[in-house]
């Protein structure tokens, strides 16, 4: 690990960095956090452990918080295209309307059009509380666009959250401006604090009119990114780290990644897997480098899941993605659609919208509980995992033919914890017909022992079947973990019984092709 | 009077047009090109000229065959 040199802290010295560093550490994040009991922003609807300046910051932030991700949306805008570094991973050519993952976008938009565009969102969608400006380059490679952006929207609709997404090259030279503009959540893609690691992952950067490459490049970038975060660290903003999962090239590596950023102040750490193919003409996806499977991606994010949570709703969305996190609406608020688009954006009407939200949140956490509390006298090793079809609120609430995703959750006798969703959908290119959508989900979700559905045709019911996999349509339109909790109750006793025997599943596979919003 | 822009390779993302130190670049018809008369190929401001050290796209910011190669400032 050469070539790390001692970042220094570039704070005025009137902030405490350590004092606040161990505040962050102490209310260890923000993802799920099983059924333990213990409240944490990303299980109950509570405020837990979390100090309620914080806890204010994440609870309606879909990215922050798994738990609000069932029932807030965000929006990205694509106000920034220009990106200052290289990765192996993006190829900025690439623009198919149906494929989804970052640095993917259908139209830029001006400062002033994305202005307009939010106060269409928030009329149309009250549940949307976050801004995000994550490219298609990078918002501070454009800052005038990205400020501009920030400073429009804090006008005309200051409810909504500001967030932005940042390889943080040039981080440092930023922050206060972040700061001034109430941005209160930053995402820095770190996919390494070792050089010789990151020469394999970024062929260049370009910093102060020179471009840097291999070692010398990957050093300037790490030394960066971790002033930077040091940097908001300092001044109290919320960070999460984003980082691309690359087998054989820094997938052990990670778990280094994860104690550089946690010693550092990052509220969560959110690990991703590869999108490679050789369609996307990236560097990766021309050498056949492959992304991990399922088990793989969930054994990194389970080791580094001690002292501070892991994010693992993250759908690896396009920089003009709207709505829930699994789904995408973008294609309802294209350029030409907002501009005529009639916007009456009414606060009050969303605040009552959102105070709604809240009781059905409050009432979800709540039948959780009290299910979990008939666990409470079974003790088992057994922990399975089970695929959830929603379509958002927590409930099983979607139709097995229709989901575009199914929501992954393990099931232990400590309760129902949410752990990753697999993509099903048709991808655009991939071939995939109506023949193999069968065999693709089973594949998708082989690792798992049932699937909850609202309802499910009886063909597929069958071929699940066989294929191990259990259909459970009998909590349509419950809530998801209440219901999770009482199936798994009812298996241990069937085992316990002998009626059955417990097996363990197989991999699975992840999916790489687009979300199809026009499904 | 050097550098032109390949068209069909331009991925219009405009990192070229803020670091050029002759503001020669600019954008038309959705792609982004280069005044050959203001370009100096970055010689006497840089190392090596900034739209080519900041393309995302390999072979899209080129010596332009049909200009003389720059001489120095007249």
């Amino acid at each position: 690990m050469h070539g790390l040199t001692e970042v220094t802290d570039g704070t005025s010295g009137a902030v405490d960095i350590g004092e606040i560093m161990q505040a962050i550490a102490e209310h260890k994040g923000c993802g799920t956090e099983g059924g333990s009991g213990k409240a944490s922003c990303g299980s109950g609807a509570g405020q837990g452990d979390l100090p309620t300046e914080i806890w204010e910051k994440v609870k309606n932030h879909p990215c922050y918080s798994e738990e609000a991700h069932h029932h807030y949306a965000r929006m990205h805008v694509a106000v920034a295209p220009a990106c200052n570094i290289q990765c192996n991973y993006c190829n900025r050519k690439y623009d198919c309307a149906n494929e989804s993952r970052p640095g993917v976008v259908s139209e830029k938009l001006s400062p002033e059009q994305a202005a307009k565009k939010v106060l269409a969102v928030a009329s149309t969608i009250p549940q949307m509380t976050v801004l995000g400006i994550a490219g298609p380059g990078d918002p501070l490679a454009n800052p005038a666009k990205t400020f501009k952006t920030f400073e429009l929207i804090s006008k005309t609709a200051p409810d909504i959250k500001l967030c932005l997404s940042t390889n943080g090259l040039t981080l440092p030279d930023h922050v206060d401006t972040i700061a001034a503009y109430n941005v209160d959540h930053v995402t820095i893609t770190i996919n390494m604090v070792d050089p010789e690691i990151g020469a394999q992952i970024y062929p260049w950067v370009f910093y102060n009119h020179k471009r840097y490459t291999g070692i010398e490049g990957a050093r300037l970038l790490t030394e960066r990114q971790l002033l930077g975060l040091e940097m908001l660290t300092a001044r109290g903003i919320l960070t999460k780290i984003n980082s691309v999962m690359i087998p054989g090239v820094n997938d052990k590596h990670l778990v280094e990644v994860n104690k550089a950023v946690k010693s550092r102040g990052a509220f969560l750490h959110n690990i991703m897997p590869l999108i490679s193919a050789p369609e996307h003409g990236t560097v990766f996806g021309l050498t056949g480098q492959r992304g991990p499977s399922a088990q793989e991606l969930k054994a990194l994010q389970d080791s580094c899941e001690g002292e501070m949570n892991m994010m693992r709703h993250c759908r690896q969305c396009r920089a003009d993605a709207v709505g829930l996190l699994g789904e995408d609406r973008s294609a309802e608020f294209t350029t030409d659609k907002i501009m005529a688009m009639e916007v009456n954006y009414d606060i009050d009407t969303r605040r009552a919208y959102q105070a709604a939200v809240e009781q059905e949140r409050v009432a979800k956490v709540a039948a959780k509980q009290e299910e979990l509390e008939s666990l409470a006298g079974e003790s088992s090793d057994i922990k399975l995992l089970i695929a959830v079809a929603t379509k958002g609120s927590g409930l099983i609430n979607e139709h097995f033919g229709h989901a575009k995703e199914f929501q992954v959750y393990e099931l232990s006798t400590s309760g129902a914890k949410f752990v990753g969703h697999r993509r099903v959908d048709l991808y655009c290119q991939g071939g995939f017909g109506e023949e193999d959508s069968l065999e693709t989900i089973i594949k998708a979700i082989n690792d798992c022992h049932a699937v909850f559905v609202a309802k499910i045709g009886g063909c597929p019911k069958s071929d699940l079947t066989a294929a191990g996999i259990e259909p459970v349509d009998q909590y349509a339109h419950e809530f998801i973990e209440k219901s999770a909790i009482a199936w798994f109750k009812a298996y241990l006793d069937k085992v316990n019984s002998g009626e059955i025997t417990h097996q363990v599943r197989g991999d699975a596979a992840i999916r790489q092709g687009a979300l199809i919003s026009a499904a | 009077m050097a550098f032109k822009i390949v068209g069909s390779q331009c991925t219009s993302c405009s990192a070229c047009e803020p670091e050029c130190p002759n503001t020669a670049i600019s954008e038309k018809g959705g792609v982004f090109v280069i005044d050959p008369a203001k370009c100096t190929e970055c010689i006497g401001h840089y190392d090596m000229p900034q739209c080519v050290a900041v393309c995302p796209v390999d072979e899209t910011c080129i010596i332009d065959p049909a200009q003389p190669r720059y001489q120095g400032a007249a």
